[in-house]
């Protein structure tokens, strides 16, 4: 199969569903000029232009507003955030608008609206350029998240996400954009709500999601010569996530670590995990065990940053810690 | 300028679909039958009836917490919104919104919104997609005093003029914000200074003659559908209800309330009828006759209308629908 990059994956999946349809549209700070910070919208305004893939002001809540706005008459906005940190700038918009809207009238409204939103520590951005926030939006009935932490999945993630009538929060790791891999020819979805098992295990399942998978994997691998066989799970998406492969994965491996590199107080391992000791307690060997970033703002220096989140080795102590 | 009697007779009959509509709220609120709070927009009628008289049932507006009369205005069902300040099931949001969230999407009405400010990006995304879609329409933005000093507005309308989209900012200026008299949280007489900065026109209008209103929407609209961009309207007014019902209205005199009544818009749109000799007094009565019996009938919608089943709350969520815990 051809291996492309995570960035030339969604800017595939943008290309295909702005010719598929007409009301798809693009807007971000620096996205049509400059293509984006991370070159993943490079050569969307050559073919569609200037009108669809729309440079705008630094203007958060109106980016996040107006896209909603353009969701309610007839189109099917892409909003890009430039990094899912500015949110916050725009968090009215999304908790008390995009979210509310359907339900508070009664859903007498479709709102086909796609925040994308890079998050995640690279290269020492720090405390304001480096978060993981979809926990906030799990809280938030009304939000669907994806997070997709490979290519492929970038690819059909995104394009499920773009035809969803529902609005949906789709957050790209900033370390992942030059990640390659295998992306299948032509075209394809990746369902919502669907968890994947990127690797099959018998002893433990670690759940993971975004840029942990690829330390879930060298961890699983690393296991292997202690004799330890697991199981990992890609969630893929944080909301609704999946609750059957979660269950059929514990039932058969007993045993459960579920990482993050967003903080581990309040995050959604917190949430899986007292899912699985809610409704699946009877086929738990051992406490589930959770990694999540240390509770600190994102550290700049180097060995400061290297520090607060979950690494290969800490995957591999806690597996064993539950075997 | 000369009107038809039929563009008058729609000018008269939003208004005191209105005033009937809300003064039936105030009381079914103050005897306990309406759940939650209510805001009127008695005194303000004329601003809501002259920009939506020019509007077409495919062009836009967003609403306020104060939003009955921009509902009426755009031609919404009294019933449905009776029934909705109810909680009824058969409310225009099945009982999800209440007084706050009345939207009708069949008619452009986006929504009242619960957050001040929280209408200016959703009218400007909803004429960034008649831009992008060439549909032809507009997309109006009504707000007050007190919403003007969100930092939403910055943002919208200056994305709505460096886009040259066709969106209207209406200021109903009703002098008071919540509680606070607006000229001691805002440094300028007239908020439609600022529009200048933006490179918009700013318009002030008597809010309380909707003949004024009516032409700057007018001009605004085909400024809008021409493609030269967003217009602001002041329209001076004043809120003569308290900001809820219920509201003790310890921050004014009574005194100042009763002169502002003088100014009534149905008042004195009434007299100017009569004095013109458009309307008879008659002809008159009998429209005042039948909207308070089309309230009434509201009424009675609402009262004889079922709730919703408990469960229903959990509708409506998704349009693609998620589990839900046991």
């Amino acid at each position: 199969m051809r291996k492309i990059t995570f960035s030339e994956a969604t800017l595939e999946a943008m290309t295909e569903e702005m010719r598929f349809d007409p009301s798809v549209f693009v807007m971000g700070e620096d996205i049509a000029r400059q293509g984006g910070i991370f070159g993943q919208f490079k050569g969307l305004p050559q073919e569609f232009g200037f009108e669809r893939v729309i440079d705008t002001p630094i203007s958060e809540t109106a980016i996040v507003g107006a896209g909603l706005g353009a969701a309610l008459n007839g189109c099917r906005p892409v909003i890009d955030m430039h990094f899912a940190d500015f949110l916050g700038v725009a968090m009215d918009e999304v908790f008390n608008q995009i979210a509310k809207i359907r339900y508070m009238f009664g859903g007498q409204t479709d709102v086909p609206l796609v925040v994308r939103a890079p998050d995640g520590m690279i290269r020492s951005a720090a405390a304001q350029h480096s978060q993981s926030l979809e926990a906030w939006f799990m809280h938030v009935p009304g939000l669907k998240i994806v997070i997709p932490s490979n290519p492929a999945d970038a690819k059909g993630l995104l394009k499920s996400a773009i035809r969803s009538n529902d609005p949906v929060m789709y957050f790209e790791h900033k370390a992942l954009f030059s990640q390659v891999g295998e992306v299948p020819e032509g075209e394809y979805f990746t369902p919502i709500g669907k968890a994947n098992i990127l690797r099959e295990g018998r002893d433990v399942t670690v759940i993971s999601y975004s840029s942990m998978v690829n330390k879930a994997l060298t961890a699983a691998e690393a296991l292997v010569k202690d004799g330890i066989s697991a199981e990992v799970l890609d969630l893929r998406t944080i909301f609704p996530f999946d609750r059957e492969a979660i269950a059929e994965s514990v039932s058969k491996t007993h045993r459960v670590l579920v990482v993050h590199e967003a903080p581990k107080i309040g995050g959604v391992g917190a949430e899986i995990t007292s899912f699985i000791c809610e409704y699946l307690m009877d086929e738990l060997d051992a406490p589930p065990i959770r990694l999540g970033l240390k509770h600190v703002p994102i550290p700049f220096s180097p060995p400061l940053e290297n520090f607060v989140a979950p690494k290969v080795e800490d995957i591999v102590a806690a597996v064993k810690r539950l075997k | 300028m000369s009107y038809d009697k039929e563009l008058l007779t729609h000018f008269y009959r939003t208004m005191v679909s209105i005033r009937k509509f809300e003064e039936k709220a105030n009381d079914l609120f103050l005897g306990g039958v309406l759940p939650g709070f209510i805001h009127l927009y008695i005194g303000e009628e004329a601003i809501a009836t002259g920009v939506c008289s020019n509007l077409s049932k495919t062009d836009l507006i967003t609403s306020t917490h104060r939003g009955h009369g921009h509902c009426i205005a755009k031609g919404a069902d009294l019933n449905k919104m009776m029934a909705e300040i109810y909680g009824k099931k058969t409310g225009y949001c099945k009982g999800k919104g209440g007084s706050m969230h009345i939207a009708d999407f069949s008619i452009g009405m986006l929504g009242a919104n619960g957050v001040v400010g929280g209408g200016y990006n959703l009218a400007t995304g909803a004429g960034l997609a008649a831009k992008i879609r060439n549909s032809g329409q507009v997309a109006v933005c009504f707000f007050g005093d007190g919403a003007s000093n969100r930092g939403t507005f910055h943002e919208a309308i200056n994305m709505a003029s460096a886009w040259h989209l066709p969106v209207i900012f209406v200021l109903e200026l009703n002098q008071y914000a919540s509680t606070t008299p607006y000229r001691t949280t805002c440094n300028v007489e007239n908020i439609a200074d600022r529009a200048h900065g933006y490179g918009v026109p700013g318009v002030i209008v008597d809010g309380n003659d909707v003949f004024a209103v009516y032409e700057a929407a007018k001009t605004a609209v085909q400024r809008a559908r021409d493609g030269q961009g967003p217009t602001f309207i002041q329209a001076n007014t004043y809120r003569i209800k308290g900001h809820f019902v219920g509201d003790p209205e310890k921050y004014r005199a009574r005194e100042e309330v009763q002169a502002q009544k003088e100014n009534c818009p149905i008042k004195r749109f009434r007299e100017k009828l009569l004095a013109d000799k458009t309307m008879t007094k008659s002809e008159l009565e009998l429209m005042e006759a039948a909207i308070s019996g089309e309230i009434a009938a509201a009424v009675k919608f609402a009262e004889e209308s079922p709730w919703p089943e408990p469960e229903e709350a959990l509708d409506d969520v998704f349009g693609e629908g998620v589990w839900h815990y046991a």
